[in-house]
């Protein structure tokens, strides 16, 4: 039983392995959750799905700000005295199980009385009772159990949000109208002249009119506001030409059946309204569980750890944080202003805001800057500023960032629209002015039908229905996009920007050479066993790229913080660390991370580390440099250059040590050039240029983990199928220019019954459903079709 | 032959009826997720297959 998995995580167990119960466990963690189950009869957690289980992580002391009576008040929605109902965000939730354990909460605890899952939103809904038990202790059940939920500023200050449910009301009420006014008019249509229907004809007439009410006073309203809006700003969207065809529909029905003219066409009216907010509705399902607007807030903590004078520790609400405040960072945690250091070894990891993988170590005095993770041990620091106006947050003081990208951009729809109500209206005026001189009887009725039949419902579904559907291809390929504009954009960029770290480099890996005097043997064994014992993360990496070796007792082991580690063995002894640790001094400065060897105080040899890059990068960059201007930008250092440039084509731009705003202003200058900018980023550190871009993609290793603000994730694994999806998006836009062809033809057909006044109410509704649907039926086979190589191409 | 009178009223007001609770339905944030109830709804009959002593756990759902 060498390598067998986890029961509870489905992690592989090494040596470590705990045995319990008959089961594997991978670590202590994971047997005692599967211990709190098995007490409570909750076994069932494993029998639903294998192994759905996380570890649970050590969280002393993290959620002591819970029992501020403030926090509490922004967390919490409900409060009686009695009960009290909390919503929380769990990133963990990802299938039925958790589903099932953590709505089976009561049984683990008497006071919560229910626990309701959303699993789009992966929130939990939990009600307690708040006499005999807390939100904290609450938050510390979840949290043993491998649920630790997700608190961040950001929930301090957005409150309660109010969903908004108007597009499913009206999508209803348009449903509703459509099937019984289909109802009420069937009688018409096949023009029986039976006495009893021909008795009833104005009351069903009526009855039509009394169910279009509601479905042009409250259904169609957003198209009657964005119809005006765009007016206002002499924009002729596609809105216009529809609004206008639902007044006109409206009035000459009305018209009709108050003078006994006809049945009108309130079946086309409601008909159309139905399958408009259909399309709309297919748009707008996006991804809940994601968030594309995140900020510096959902990063930052709620709360931190303040010392008072008197050297009590106390919780302290971020944003309270004054000047000179000592603040206790535990491990782990995030430094949420700008301060100086006045205790502890800090090793502070700035990877979220520089892109530097490299945790940089600081002695007590030195400054630290907020949005830094500390990574070993806790440490004491002064505030010098508050959170505001920290160096990390007032990038989010930048333009950018209150602009919304979509307001610039000016839809294909949108585009084909200003065309074709022109053509249209002028198609309506010199046919009506053409019945004046040969009968004028006629001409209103040619007037209103031409407007009734060109009202372009299925060019304004064509887009909905493709880009809905590629939206969801995309998805199911975790390749997420904020909204269907998006595709739009990608489709047209010509030039592509690449962040270095984390981006185009793996995190998991890093490869190393070795370079000096070959170790003997028991040397080599010496080194990993000595590394064995050492938490230093380049000691964990340097220990699992080497090969395996036999495991021995060492007689000393000695770990000196800051410089390196030393093990003995019978006669032998080596040290591993920094140059100056091991006895070399005239060590040349090196901009690679390098770890040095001496065996038996004589100098062996270095090893030096290098970022791995992403499999297939090479090749996915000789697919894009066909069509794309390409560069990397580089918050780090110039040590990776001549390794990159073997990698990619040679007329990619490479450039380093970029802060954020260079990032920023590299993308604007570009721009302002006329190039349309695809940035690729994934921390902190280019949220402003994946906000300047045109389009910006944040890449995540896990996609529940938090990203920047940006307008897709994309999950790392499908990294190499970029090219593909920007292919894919470009033929999402022939498809909808497809549409519209196949969707001019109806108008075609249409116009010619309205121009020789020839247009019946029974061929409108004939029409309307036919090309609606004939158009979805067209985008969506076609969509599929063209989806079908990214799916050859995935295995 | 007012019949027609009250049989259009009366089918109309079924439907509005279904209208009504539909409404009603939206309202109670019943369409807010439309997942995670499909899944809940299957938990029930494992839970008995497995284990029958733990019948009286089977109140799984807690709808508001």
């Amino acid at each position: 039983m060498e390598s067998s998995t986890c029961f509870h995580c489905g992690d592989l167990s090494d040596s470590s392995t705990i045995f319990y119960d008959d089961k594997t466990f991978c670590c202590q963690g994971c047997k005692t959750v599967y211990e709190i189950f098995s007490e409570n009869d909750l076994t069932c957690y494993y029998d639903l799905q294998s192994a759905p289980g996380s570890t649970p992580k050590d969280i002393q002391g993290k959620y002591d700000f819970l029992t501020q009576q403030n926090i509490i008040d922004k967390l919490v929605e409900f409060d009686d005295g009695k009960s009290q109902i909390a919503t929380l965000y769990i990133p963990q939730i990802h299938c039925s199980s958790c589903i099932w354990i953590l709505e089976n909460l009561n049984k683990l605890n008497k006071n919560i009385s229910s626990s309701q899952v959303d699993f789009g939103k992966k929130t939990v809904r939990l009600q307690f009772n708040s006499q005999n038990y807390s939100l904290k202790e609450a938050v510390i059940l979840l949290s043993s159990i491998g649920y630790e939920p997700y608190i961040s500023l950001e929930d301090f200050s957005t409150g309660k949000s109010q969903v908004n449910r108007s597009l499913i009301y009206k999508l209803g009420i348009a449903g509703f109208a459509f099937g019984n006014v289909m109802f009420l008019s069937f009688p018409e249509y096949f023009e029986v002249k039976e006495f009893w229907l021909e008795q009833y004809k104005p009351f069903f007439r009526w009855l039509m009119f009394a169910f279009s009410l509601p479905v042009v006073f409250y259904s169609s309203q957003d198209y009657f506001i964005s119809a005006y809006k765009g007016l206002r700003a002499k924009v002729l969207n596609i809105d216009v030409p529809i609004a206008l065809g639902i007044i006109v529909l409206f009035l000459r029905s009305t018209w009709d059946i108050v003078f006994d003219l006809g049945s009108g066409f309130f079946d086309s009216l409601t008909g159309l309204l139905f399958f408009l907010l259909l399309g709309k509705f297919f748009q707008q399902r996006t991804y809940s569980f994601l968030s594309f607007e995140r900020d510096y807030k959902s990063y930052f903590p709620i709360a931190i750890t303040k010392i008072s004078k008197a050297g009590q520790e106390q919780p302290i609400q971020v944003y309270d944080i004054k000047k000179g405040d000592r603040l206790l960072i535990r491990n782990e945690e995030l430094i949420p202003v700008d301060g100086v250091l006045i205790k502890g070894r800090a090793k502070i990891d700035y990877s979220f805001v520089t892109g530097e993988s490299d945790p940089v170590t600081k002695v007590s005095g030195d400054k630290i800057f907020a949005g830094g993770r500390q990574t070993s041990g806790s440490i004491e620091m002064e505030a010098l500023k508050s959170v505001e106006q920290s160096y990390l947050t007032q990038l989010w003081g930048n333009d950018v960032f209150n602009n919304v990208k979509e307001d610039g951009f000016t839809t294909l729809t949108n585009l084909i629209s200003k065309r074709f109500t022109i053509v249209i209206l002028s198609i309506a005026f010199i046919s009506t002015a053409f019945w004046l001189f040969v009968d004028s009887s006629k001409a209103l009725n040619v007037f209103t039908s031409v407007l009734i039949i060109a009202c372009p419902c299925a060019i304004a579904l064509a887009a909905p229905f493709t880009l809905g559907n590629i939206l969801r291809i995309f998805g199911k390929h975790k390749f997420y996009l904020k909204n269907a504009t998006v595709i739009e954009q990608l489709a047209a960029i010509n030039t592509i920007i690449f962040d270095k770290t984390g981006t185009i480099t793996s995190n998991k890996q890093s490869t190393a050479t070795y370079e000096g005097d070959v170790l003997s043997p028991s040397e080599a064994l010496l080194l990993k066993n000595t590394l064995r014992g050492s938490n230093h993360p380049l000691s964990r990496t340097l220990y699992d790229l080497l090969e395996e070796n036999d495991i021995i007792m060492l007689d000393q082991f000695e770990e000196h913080v800051g410089q390196g580690i030393q093990g003995v063995h019978l006669k032998d002894s080596i040290k591993i660390g920094s140059a100056n640790f091991v006895g070399k001094t005239n060590e040349t400065a090196a901009l690679n991370t390098s770890v040095h060897i001496s065996s038996n105080d004589a100098y062996k040899g270095k090893y030096t580390f290098y970022n791995s890059y992403r499999k297939g990068l090479s090749q996915l960059f000789n697919q894009l440099k066909k069509n794309y201007d390409l560069a990397i930008l580089s918050g780090d250092n110039e040590g990776e250059m001549e390794n990159l440039k073997k990698l990619l084509p040679a007329r990619t731009k490479l450039l380093f040590n970029q802060k954020p705003d260079d990032k920023l202003e590299y993308i604007k200058h570009h721009q302002s050039e006329g190039a349309k900018v695809l940035m690729i980023g994934d921390g902190l550190n280019d949220a402003g240029a994946l906000a300047q871009s045109n389009v910006g993609i944040a890449l995540s290793e896990n996609v529940n983990v938090f990203s920047p603000a940006c307008d897709a994730i994309l999950d790392a694994e499908r990294f190499n199928s970029l090219s593909d999806f920007i292919n894919l998006s470009k033929s999402a836009i022939k498809i909808v220019k497809w549409a519209f062809v196949l969707s001019f033809m109806y108008n075609v057909v249409g116009l010619s019954f309205a121009i020789t006044g020839r247009l019946e109410p029974v061929v409108a509704a004939i029409l309307m459903p036919l090309s609606s649907i004939s158009i979805v039926v067209f985008t969506t086979i076609t969509t599929n079709l063209a989806a079908r190589k990214l799916k050859k191409n995935e295995k | 032959m007012s019949v027609i009178y009250l049989l259009l009223s009366l089918s109309i007001l079924v439907a509005v009826i279904f209208f009504v609770a539909f409404i009603f339905a939206v309202k109670n944030g019943q369409y807010d997720d439309s997942y995670t109830p499909s899944v809940r709804m299957l938990f029930e009959d494992e839970l008995v297959k497995e284990k029958p002593k733990t019948l009286k756990k089977s109140k799984l759902t807690n709808q508001e």
